[in-house]
């Protein structure tokens, strides 16, 4: 490749021409990261107060929790993480590849092609058209297009890997790629149906049964994997160690723990199925693979965190580097929370309690999120040309609201979740059922309202972000006290291993 | 390659010698605690996978040492739970109601049954409190439409309300007065009046003294003078603060109009005797009973 250089890359004098990075998709994803994610944030909020004031749900259809549920959650995974997803890809994999994206207008047609989806998608729901699949709702018309921008993403993510300038394939774009390729297998896989007819919206499946369920879960709990873990930790790959700036704390493993995850993941679905009519085997192996899959998550883990070996005393100092360590304190919890949860026993009394609604929010909102604000507050100065946010001092009051947020909301679902699966096999001394069913029901109110409240800081920590990069892009910078001033003199950095 | 091994002062260990937009790697060994965690994990999996049924084959699965199934777990609480129900009540089986009431025993048990299959059967309509709502009676207060005495509650149980399969289904009918021109609107308009006296509503005195008389001549028969109601033929009480379709003038209207007639399944082809038994001893304990 290119000739070997005296001069590391890092040092001040190096200079090597930089490709003219398509930077412009990049941004408008940025945006529409940030706008999508205040939507889904919102709807989220709504859908929390509609269980506990059910009034709110208007008594119109289109207001119905059923119906803004999927969008709430399509909006925050797909239409909030996918655009983190697909404008952090573009950044990382074009920076790691010294490489402009490949494809010339195909990245626009990406970009532009996903929001269509996303519009096609939730206008579907408020409609009431829906496939009914979990995570997968939208009907056939929207996932044809889908698939379509996919593959286009592929080839441009692909492209762009072929023609590095790199000798070697960036960890980042690793996951990035194994994100990719899984969703789009996924998808196909999980949407395979036949419309009833060419002019109308419904389709059917070309499963049913047990099959079909098995299928389902295949995908939903490899949504998880695939575009909740593997694509965000191709982003923690990029921002943790560029933040810190420090080298990842160990290639080796990045190595094991990538494969193991990868292989293991894709197997693990079958926990969602516990005590049903999937087959007791089937059962047992999804749960096997989920406990063996502990570890593989928590290599990401182990690495982004020791990544800040002799950079500990950066977490006093720049909010942004805490909310992605946090972000991964919030990884390591959920992906311990998951196998213990995919455990026969556990799941008998967690299952369909709002326990899981807990989970799924802690690696949703402490995860996802957190890593996503992490490399939004990153790639906004970079991307406008700025020398710094307009202010880290609101990126600390982000990160407290949305942390105490994230905190009441988990703790008020694991209440909540245990407290409804004891009600629900609670016996009396005669060996009769203790309650009924709507008595656990009423049980839930204040926890839905706990619940409520941790949303609304979580909201409010997110507008006070899109405030703070908002300023930014305009240049501007707020006149306020660094970070590190009020403290006492920093001490030596510690070496972090013997 | 532009490959530069260096040595980092941090952690004392070798950079891989890689480096991506100033991203460089350690060459750290994986951390022992995390890869014995990760055997043990493995090694779980496959005790796991000798224990229970793990593994599909050709025809068939591995079932494991256990002999363990869901299926074979689920039918055994079952009949742990049936086994240890059915010696309780031995002693309801053969007591009357009555009987049942007199003894704390048996009316504990009775009442926990009942409340249970309450729970399950009867609260989709008749309300989780047993409140009823509106078309669905309430059954906490003592105004019955079929009665409220212990054999009253068993019978409507047992054969249900319009309920056509049973041949011994309670049914009463109600004529359309209105509907089918029995009476003119007129009429109609008077005896609600008049009907509203009797719940204490009072009306224009003329027309409730015409109502009367519409009411004599066509209502009397089964609602019995005064509106007292009839329990025999399942006719409500209409001098009642409690009403089935609401207690408004034009409620009454409508019922006399085009009357609704509910409907309540016969329950003796689902629930055993000592559960339906159970279910009257509860539902009479709730206050009203007679």
């Amino acid at each position: 490749m290119s000739e070997s250089t005296a001069t590391p890359a890092t040092s001040p004098g190096y200079v090597r021409p930089l490709p003219d990075y398509n930077d412009d998709v990049v941004r408008f994803c940025t945006v529409a990261t940030v706008l999508w994610g205040l939507v889904g944030f919102l709807v989220g909020l709504i859908i929390a107060l509609q269980l506990g004031f059910p009034a709110l749900n208007l008594d119109l259809p289109w207001t119905s929790f059923g119906r803004l549920r999927p969008l709430h959650t399509s909006a925050v995974i797909f239409a909030f993480g996918g655009n983190a997803l697909i404008a952090t890809s573009f950044f990382v994999v074009q920076r790691t590849c010294r490489a402009r994206l490949w494809g010339g207008h195909l990245p626009w047609f990406v970009a532009i092609g996903y929001q269509i989806f996303i519009v096609l998608a939730a206008s579907g729901y408020v409609m009431g058209i829906t496939e009914g699949r979990e995570y997968a709702e939208p009907e056939w018309y929207t996932d044809i297009w889908l698939t379509i921008v996919w593959v286009a993403y592929l080839v441009v993510f692909l492209g762009t890997l072929i023609k590095r300038e790199e000798p070697h394939i960036y960890v980042a774009n690793w996951f990035y790629l194994a994100f990719i390729v899984t969703v789009a297998m996924l998808h196909i896989a999980n949407n395979l149906s036949m419309p009833v007819s060419w002019t109308g919206t419904k389709s059917y499946s070309a499963f049913s049964g047990v099959q079909d369920a098995l299928l389902q879960w295949w995908y939903g709990h490899n949504a998880v994997g695939f575009f909740l873990t593997a694509g965000f930790l191709g982003m923690m790959y990029y921002f943790v160690p560029k933040r810190a700036g420090r080298p990842v704390y160990s290639y080796r493993l990045s190595i094991v723990h990538f494969w193991s995850l990868i292989f293991l993941y894709i197997w693990a679905g079958p926990h969602h199925l516990h005590y049903t009519a999937l087959p007791d085997w089937a059962q047992t192996l999804g749960m096997t693979f989920s406990i063996m899959l502990w570890m593989p998550s928590w290599g990401g883990m182990i690495n982004g965190v020791m990544t800040l070996s002799g950079a500990w005393d950066k977490l006093r100092t720049d909010p942004v580097l805490r909310l992605m360590v946090v972000a991964l304190a919030f990884y390591g919890m959920s992906t311990f929370e998951g196998p213990v949860m995919s455990i026969r026993a556990v799941n008998a009394l967690s299952h369909y309690t709002d326990w899981t609604i807990g989970h799924v929010h802690s690696g949703a909102l402490g995860w996802v999120g957190f890593i996503s604000f992490g490399a939004l507050y990153c790639l906004v100065p970079t991307l406008w040309g700025r020398r710094r946010l307009y202010s880290m001092q609101l990126v600390n009051w982000h990160f407290w609201t949305a942390t105490i947020g994230i905190v009441l909301y988990m703790t008020s679902m694991w209440i909540a979740g245990i407290q409804q699966g004891l009600m629900w096999r609670a016996y009396d001394k005669l060996g009769f059922l203790q309650y009924t069913f709507i008595e656990a029901v009423a049980a839930m109110h204040p926890y839905y309202l706990i619940r409520a409240l941790g949303g609304a800081l979580y909201l409010l920590g997110a507008l006070i972000m899109a405030y703070n990069l908002f300023m930014t892009t305009r240049g501007l910078e707020r006149d306020e006290e660094a970070m590190d001033e009020a403290v006492p003199a920093r001490p030596a950095p510690s070496p972090a291993r013997a | 390659m532009p490959t530069k091994i260096e040595k980092d002062e941090i952690s004392g260990q070798h950079t891989t010698g890689h480096e991506w937009d100033g991203i460089r790697e350690l060459n750290t060994p994986m951390p022992r605690w995390w890869l014995y965690i990760f055997y043990a994990c493995i090694a779980f999996s496959v005790v796991w996978w000798v224990l229970y049924p793990a593994w599909p084959l050709p025809g068939g699965f591995t079932s494991g040492v256990l002999g363990y199934s869901t299926r074979g777990e689920h039918i055994a609480s079952l009949a742990a739970q049936q086994t240890a129900r059915a010696s309780q009540a031995v002693g309801l089986g053969d007591a009357s109601p009555e009987e049942i009431e007199s003894d704390p025993a048996r009316l504990e048990l009775a009442v926990a049954i009942g409340k249970s299959a309450f729970a399950l059967n009867c609260a989709q309509c008749h309300g989780s409190g047993a409140q009823g709502f509106a078309g669905f009676p309430n059954l906490n207060d003592d105004v019955w439409l079929w009665g409220g005495t212990h054999q009253a509650i068993i019978t409507t149980l047992q054969h249900g309300v319009r309920w056509t399969a049973d041949p011994d289904t309670r049914i009463s009918q109600m004529p359309a007065f209105g509907a089918d021109a029995v009476l003119t609107p007129a009429q109609i308009s008077d005896v609600a009046d008049y009907v509203m006296s009797l719940r204490g509503t009072v009306g224009d005195a003329d027309a409730m003294a015409r109502g009367m008389a519409v009411f004599t001549e066509n209502c009397v028969a089964c609602h019995l003078e005064g509106g007292i109601g009839n329990t025999e033929v399942g006719a409500p009480r209409l001098a009642s603060a409690v009403h089935l379709y609401g207690g408004e003038r034009t409620d009454v209207i409508a019922q006399v109009t085009r009357p609704r007639h509910g409907v309540m399944p016969a329950w003796s082809s689902r629930l055993d005797p000592i559960t339906i038994k159970s279910l009257a001893v509860y539902v009479h304990s709730l206050g009203g009973g007679q």
